[in-house]
């Protein structure tokens, strides 16, 4: 009977220890470090001095700017997705391999794509090459050296990575609508276009609100590597964003203090993110069902 | 275009089929241009997610001189030779191993610690079994950055910085919360009466499991082994901050390295792209559904 008791204590063991061990002390501890703040004599006090610190950076305030820019994918991968998904609902032929091409970049290495995208957007590099062959010359770019278009060059290859999660997550909620839905509206005289607006849209409602949050999340915490592959943050510091600004500051400048202070701001505004969602889903829940 | 969707279905439906047969040789004609105009959006996304893709593939295929003279063209006179050399001088024999064992190492433990946590939090009843699910949950979200600097002095205190097993236990970590979420929700809808039989029949709580459970979770089980072999072989920063060393470095960081240190021998660089890319367009192609099933079970969530 005693071993039975312990036994669910027993499984949860050796996952437990290593949910400690990489997540609840860490965030413990990166939000006591970021509170600590180094004073004289060697003697640490606690206040927000690192915070002040780096809200009166620039170089903060121009990274998570950065990062605002690449919020502007979103909409733009809901909108595509949504036409590309409904394309493939309607079962154009060939549209499971198009539905495997479409999420293949999805599981690829950040690190690969960044590379291959790098050299295909350099100055004399391929993208430039097919531009002037088609008559379309006066578009090239030198697209990851321009210190305005960097930024967007990356935003594009983010999407060209992750418009494939939205087109297959959207069309598997689409494969899922009651087919009865739109045979009624049909009855009722309602087109292709109303369907689409009433039924279809509304269906999806909690998997786009899904899609934005994650993404939400992503922009804003998850695009390090596409930085560090393709600009390190260059040119001048056009395409820093929050996450290279925590490296730069824990690795390069030794700053751990700032770094934790840094990191503490990201894990927030994460977390707020995350609880906006669950208000709105509560709401889109009761317009949706 | 929904309009063409219904026509279009592949299920058999009786109302449509009459609709079919009633429709003029003109409505007929339309459909067929609705068909090959919806084409169009459809290829363009094709051609744009498969031309890095053969760019990386063509070039890896080249020697220097024909890459330097087109880098459009395919390889008209294909050679391996860049593979060779990145696999030797290029050191990326040693990358290769050592992505293998962070990832089969990490991977393993990983599916193993959740499968178990799982069936505790899904079967049994004890105190507090709602709670760490619940706070375990969130993880799934924490940005990898956040926590890198006390993860950081962590390893270092331990001593495992640039050794594998710092990047190990890190990975298992970050696999936990999804696989033990995936886990969880395929043996709350295992029959109890099952478990109850085996309990019955003598068997005690780890038997139950591996004779009972496992063996009717193969799914699941090849979900989670793939969503987290992707993450661990192609995860950038955390081998990068924890594995400094050339002897240890994991295939992506080795590219990422080579890339900057090698930028003038493309075509060795997209041989060893190629080369850390074929074994997930391999597990990608053979498990599809159980991969995709994996990466979008957040949304339930």
């Amino acid at each position: 009977m005693r071993t039975k008791r312990l036994a669910p204590y027993a499984l949860l063991a050796p996952a437990m220890a290593l949910l400690a061990l990489v997540f609840a002390y860490p965030v413990v501890a990166v939000v006591n470090q970021s509170l600590s703040v180094p004073g004289l004599f060697g003697v640490t006090h606690r206040g927000f001095g690192n915070f002040s610190i780096i809200f009166k950076d620039p170089l903060f305030w121009s990274s998570l700017e950065n990062n605002l820019k690449l919020f502007l994918t979103i909409p733009f991968m809901v909108i595509v997705g949504l036409l590309i998904a409904s394309l493939l609902y309607s079962r154009t032929s060939g549209w499971r391999i198009y539905r495997s091409l479409a999420f293949l970049p999805y599981v690829l290495a950040v690190p690969v794509i960044g590379v291959v995208f790098s050299y295909m957007l350099e100055k004399d590099g391929v993208l430039n090459e097919a531009l002037s062959s088609v008559g379309l010359g006066f578009l090239r770019h030198d697209w990851l050296g321009n210190p305005s278009l960097a930024i967007w060059s990356v935003a594009a290859v983010i999407v060209w990575q992750q418009l494939g999660f939205a087109i297959v997550l959207f069309l598997s909620r689409m494969i899922a609508i009651d087919e009865s839905l739109y045979d009624a509206a049909k009855v009722d005289g309602a087109n292709s276009f109303q369907r689409f607006l009433y039924i279809t849209l509304p269906q999806l409602a909690r998997v786009i609100e899904f899609f934005v949050a994650i993404s939400f999340i992503n922009m804003l915490s998850w695009v390090f590597s596409y930085i560090y592959v393709m600009t390190g943050g260059g040119p001048v510091q056009k395409t820093y964003v929050l996450e290279l600004y925590v490296y730069e500051d824990a690795f390069r400048n030794g700053l751990s203090n700032l770094a934790s202070a840094a990191s503490v701001v990201i894990l927030t505004v994460a977390t707020i993110v995350l609880a906006f969602q669950a208000v709105v889903r509560t709401r889109v829940d009761r317009i949706a069902v | 275009m929904i309009a063409q969707a219904s026509t279009a279905s592949t299920e058999p439906r009786i109302h449509r089929a009459v609709v079919r047969r009633g429709t003029s040789r003109r409505q007929r004609a339309r459909r067929l241009a609705w068909q090959v105009l919806r084409q169009i959006p459809l290829l363009a996304m094709a051609v744009v997610v498969l031309f890095p893709l053969y760019f990386m593939v063509s070039n890896s295929l080249k020697s220097d001189q024909a890459f330097a003279a087109n880098a459009l063209e395919p390889a008209t006179s294909p050679t391996l030779s860049k593979y060779g050399h990145a696999l030797t001088t290029g050191g990326l024999a040693r990358f290769f191993l050592n992505s293998t064992i962070i990832t089969v190492v990490s991977v393993t433990v990983a599916t193993m610690a959740a499968a178990l946590a799982a069936y505790a939090l899904a079967t049994m009843h004890f105190r507090g079994r709602e709670t760490i699910f619940r706070v375990m949950l969130p993880a799934m979200a924490i940005p990898s950055i956040v926590l890198l600097v006390p993860q950081f002095r962590l390893m270092t205190h331990l001593g495992l910085v640039n050794t594998r097993w710092s990047v190990i236990i890190l990975y298992i970590g970050v696999m936990l919360p999804l696989s033990i979420y995936l886990f969880r929700n395929v043996f709350l809808a295992f029959p109890r009466e099952l478990l109850d039989a085996a309990a019955i029949d003598g068997c005690g709580v780890l038997s139950t499991f591996w004779r009972v459970v496992v063996p009717a979770s193969r799914p699941v089980i090849v979900t989670t082994l793939l969503v987290n072999t992707v993450f661990a072989w192609n995860e950038l920063l955390l081998a990068l901050v924890f594995l400094q060393s050339q002897q240890q470095r994991t295939l992506v960081v080795g590219l990422t390295v080579f890339s900057s240190l090698y930028s003038l021998d493309v075509p060795e660089l997209m041989a060893g792209m190629t080369l850390a890319t074929i074994p997930i367009v391999a597990f990608y192609l053979f498990g599809q559904r159980y991969l995709v099933r994996g990466l979008m079970s957040g949304v339930g969530r």
